[in-house]
């Protein structure tokens, strides 16, 4: 099969053939393979994109969201592997878990599924689950995380980084100081004091990542730093990489575009649950901050959270709403928005923090690699000529909890390819 | 279309005056031996309190009655109401019964925001969670002007917990739009971080600002904040924020007291001095009744938006 | 989000707020009464309270706003002036008791300002600028239900112009003006408009 005139990372027209799965020749006017080829039409050619925190619901929340249709979901937004989060119900916290969810992952095979196993049993934080275990399981868990609930106990912290050493896990680390963002609703500041809603404070999420950079120096560790979303997180993290400690960080996409105004003042009225996610959105200058530091590569990752609830969880006053967003349909969309379209970054950049980094930060092997030949055929085709209102209902995810309804944001994913087999071709799934 | 009354905040000063000038032609209705005017015959207002306030919903009962308007009380606490999409279904049965009105109390800031999402009526918020209670400010602003002439110019000072009270929100922006000044008075637990940014001013020294004001406003202290190391001691909070005879006496003398209530008693404020000529808090319960016949009626007296 | 539309003042503008001509006012705009007029139907109509009320010693005046009570002040006087009594003056508003407050937006609140010694056992007198269809009167005949219990009420209008839409009638009239019901009639007092004047308007003119 040939994938005819596309720009690989923005750049010139070209062929590119694939055998076996995997990339045989790349080259101006590739001779014609017969049938099967896809006319890219001067689409940028993606490594296939890699998110590093998604939530699948399943099993537990299969009302919200399923392997099958997160897995769909993630197609549609170019990505050809998600590391699902193991907030569900049960918990993935053992080998049955993270293998269950992986072997569904390997059945609708719309692309990879790699689970993300507990760092505590039951994310309660006294206990450590059988890292190990989930380690050595079918599903060779290689990131750690309790993410919804933050590793708080120093002590239990301490060993969850030591103890992932021996299989080169990572513990990805939800900072979120408990006692601090008690009840806490929205970002303290302005906004939060108008509304009288309860704050969130930034230090909250700073404390506890100043304690996690130290903890991962002091016994040699890597760290990974989940959706960091404050100025003051960024500087701790700079500051970190500036000792040449072993921590990584990701930011959503909606924390590099959205602001806590919103949740005063928006289309869909004030206090719409639709803005209420955790962490919570920040004011204008974290938003600049944090696409400055991705830009700069102190934030080296874009992951989505992508969260999804069923309306009943949103349509609710904000204090009884579920936190959290769907992401995987508008990544790219909103990372063009805040970071192309600003100049900020180009596709190469954008190659390295939706796919090459986070997929060596989950220690993937076949995915992440650069679109050359010999490599897995893992790519995505997207147009960023065009500008669409995004529509919930035209998701493939089960739940429409987005908070771009209605927004016009550029680009689109014209077609998705896992190992040379397309998942998306012409924006809809095969 | 949007017709309700969420936030003090909402209210230009010609809405603001409006509203106050209304009360003051309607209470005269309350002084007179039949309180009953026909305006809202056939108007139905619904009370729909999921938080216990026997006060404010007599209150706003009391007031559409007077409008000859039907009313519905609709009381959620203790029912299996407590999730949010119930409220979305309560709307929407209140939509079917044909509400003209909803009054919304609510332990949830911005709850009355969502109601207006799903209901026709006009909603008027009756207090929500930490966030406002914009009658609550109108009456206090009612009652001011009645004591003190107008309210330009004025210097209000509000002592308490304003960091968790949905009284002193809402009065910071009616006063601030009415052209008063105003002054709070707390200890800096209880103010939010980001009261900088509020149109007024900020002391922690009681004593320095009672001579300066021409009403002195103390809020409620709420029980559950004692234990939750906002202050050290009730002991302690009532020395140094509380209103007690020797702070009283620093006062000019044309200077009044208000508590939007219910009190605690030689807490933030002395018995004495919630009891004195200058205190307003009897006349401000009347005063509620009033000023919410004037919401009522500016609210649902005209066309059906 | 909060907004009251709140609808002008129930009488007429002042001067100004339509196109005049060259001679300062609108071709299809005609005064029917000028300001000597105005004076002799209230002289007039003062007299006639007199006489029938036998002296108007139970007479109380209550204007309905805003003209009305401006009128009902002026008859105050000139009852004073001829007799030497000073007869209790006030206003009753009868916004609330309108039988069309949802066919507009809400109306602010006008006086309603009753003697010391209210109303009960008095002869209450209504007076208002204009009567047209009768229903203000009919609110101001329920508002008084509610005020007090008069012995009587009799009505005084300074124009009636008839097109009455209620068994109500006038005791007391200044100038019977017959007109269609397109037309407009404006009442013009110099204590709130500058000036005294009755115009009578062309249809559709506003």
């Amino acid at each position: 099969m040939i994938i005819r005139n596309v720009r690989i990372l923005g750049g010139e027209p070209a062929d590119i053939r694939i055998e076996d799965g995997a990339i045989a020749e790349i080259g101006p006017d590739l001779p014609g393979s017969g049938g099967g080829d896809v006319d890219g039409q001067g689409a940028v050619a993606l490594p296939g994109l890699v998110d590093l925190h998604t939530h699948l619901r399943e099993p537990g929340r299969e009302d919200a969201e399923t392997v099958q249709t997160g897995t769909q979901s993630a197609a549609r937004g170019g990505y050809t592997a998600v590391h699902a989060m193991a907030n569900t119900s049960p918990v993935a916290d053992t080998a049955g878990v993270v293998e269950q969810v992986w072997r569904l992952g390997r059945e609708f095979a719309h692309c990879d599924v790699h689970p993300v196993g507990a760092v505590t049993v039951g994310l309660e934080g006294r206990q450590l689950a059988e890292l190990g275990a989930m380690a050595d399981s079918a599903a060779r868990v290689r990131v750690f995380s309790d993410d919804g609930r933050c590793v708080d106990d120093a002590v239990l912290m301490r060993r969850a980084l030591e103890y992932v050493k021996a299989f080169d896990g990572v513990i990805a680390q939800h900072a979120q100081e408990p006692r601090l963002t008690a009840g806490a609703q929205m970002n303290e500041g302005v906004v939060s004091g108008r509304l009288g809603l309860t704050g969130w404070p930034a230090v909250a999420e700073e404390a506890v990542i100043a304690r996690d950079c130290l903890l991962a120096a002091h016994v040699g560790s890597r760290l990974h730093v989940c959706h960091v979303s404050t100025e003051g997180s960024v500087e701790i993290i700079r500051w970190a990489k500036s000792k040449g400690w072993n921590v990584t960080a990701e930011v959503t996409p909606h924390h590099l575009l959205l602001t806590d105004d919103l949740v005063e003042e928006s289309p869909v009225g004030a206090y719409n649950p639709i803005y209420k996610v955790n962490p919570p959105l920040r004011t204008r200058a974290d938003v600049e901050a944090l696409r400055a530091a991705l830009a700069d590569g102190t934030i080296d990752i874009v992951a989505t959270d992508h969260a999804p609830h069923p309306v009943e969880d949103k349509e609710t006053e904000w204090s009884a709403a579920a936190m959290g967003m769907v992401g995987l349909e508008t990544a790219l969309s909103v990372v063009q928005e805040a970071m192309v379209e600003t100049g900020l970054l180009d596709w190469a950049g954008v190659a390295q923090r939706m796919s090459a980094v986070p997929a060596r930060i989950g220690r993937l092997g076949g995915q992440g690699q650069p679109i050359e030949v010999g490599a897995p055929a893992n790519i995505t085709l997207y147009d960023p000529s065009v500008r669409t209102k995004v529509d919930p209902l035209a998701f493939a995810s089960k739940s429409r909890n987005t908070p771009y309804e209605g927004m016009t944001l550029p680009g689109r994913v014209v077609a998705t390819f896992l190992r040379g087999r397309p998942t998306v071709l012409e924006g809809k799934l095969v | 279309m949007n017709r309700h009354l969420i936030s003090a905040g909402d209210l230009a000063k010609d809405d603001a005056l409006l509203i106050l000038d209304t009360a003051e032609e309607l209470a005269r209705v309350s002084e007179r031996s039949i309180k009953k005017l026909p305006t809202l015959r056939g108007r139905t207002v619904v009370n729909l309190f999921f938080e216990d306030s026997t006060r404010t919903r007599i209150s706003f009962e009391a007031a559409a009655k007077r409008l000859s308007a039907d009313v519905i009380n609709f009381s959620a606490k203790g029912s299996s109401v407590s999730k949010g999409e119930s409220l979305k279904d309560t709307a929407l049965t209140l939509e079917a019964m044909g509400a003209d009105a909803v009054v919304i109390r609510h332990s949830a800031s911005g709850a009355p925001h969502r109601l207006a999402n799903w209901v026709h009526g006009s909603v008027v918020n009756a207090g929500d969670g930490t966030h406002e209670h914009p009658t609550q400010a109108l009456l206090d602003a009612f009652s001011m002007r009645r004591r003190l002439g107008g309210l330009e110019g004025r210097k209000v000072t509000i002592v308490g917990d304003v960091l968790h009270s949905r009284v002193a929100r809402s009065n910071v922006l009616l006063l601030h739009t009415l052209g008063a000044e105003v002054t709070l008075v707390a200890p800096p637990t209880l103010l939010p971080v980001s009261i900088g940014t509020w149109p007024c001013e900020v002391s922690y020294d009681l004593d320095a600002v009672l001579p300066k004001s021409d009403a002195v406003m103390m809020l409620r202290v709420q029980k559950e904040r004692m234990n939750a190391a906002y202050f050290p001691s009730e002991r302690e909070y009532s020395r140094r924020y509380g209103l007690d005879r020797e702070r009283f006496a620093k006062m000019t003398d044309e200077a009044i007291v208000m508590h939007p209530g219910p009190m605690n008693r030689g807490m933030e404020i002395a018995a004495e001095v919630a009891d004195s000529a200058r205190s307003t808090i009897v006349e401000q319960v009347a005063n509620g009744v009033t000023i919410r016949m004037a919401v009522l009626y500016l609210l649902l007296g005209g066309e059906t938006a | 989000m909060v907004s009251f539309a709140v609808s002008e003042s129930a009488g007429p503008d002042p001067q100004g707020s339509y196109t005049t001509g060259p001679d300062g006012k609108r071709p299809d705009t005609r005064a029917v009464l000028e300001a000597p007029d105005i004076h002799r139907a209230l002289t007039r109509i003062a007299h006639e309270i007199l006489e029938r009320t036998k002296g108007a010693d139970d007479v109380v005046l209550l204007g309905i706003p805003t003209r009305g009570a401006t009128l009902a002040r002026r008859l105050g006087e000139r009852i004073e002036r001829f007799e030497g009594v000073k007869i209790p003056v006030g206003s009753v508003d009868i916004t609330m008791y309108r039988d069309d407050l949802r066919r507009g937006p809400v109306r602010p609140l006008g006086p309603t300002e009753l003697p010391p010694d209210g109303i009960d056992g008095r002869v209450v007198v209504l007076v208002d600028d204009v009567l047209y269809s009768g229903r203000t009167v009919r609110a101001a005949l329920d508002a008084l239900n509610d005020l007090g219990r008069p012995t009587s009420v009799q009505l005084a209008t300074l124009v009636d112009r008839g097109h009455r839409e209620l068994p109500i009638r006038a005791d007391y009239v200044g100038k019977n003006l017959p007109t269609a019901k397109s037309e407009k009639v404006k009442v013009y007092l110099q204590e709130i408009d500058g000036r005294d004047a009755v115009l009578l308007m062309k249809g559709g003119a506003r």
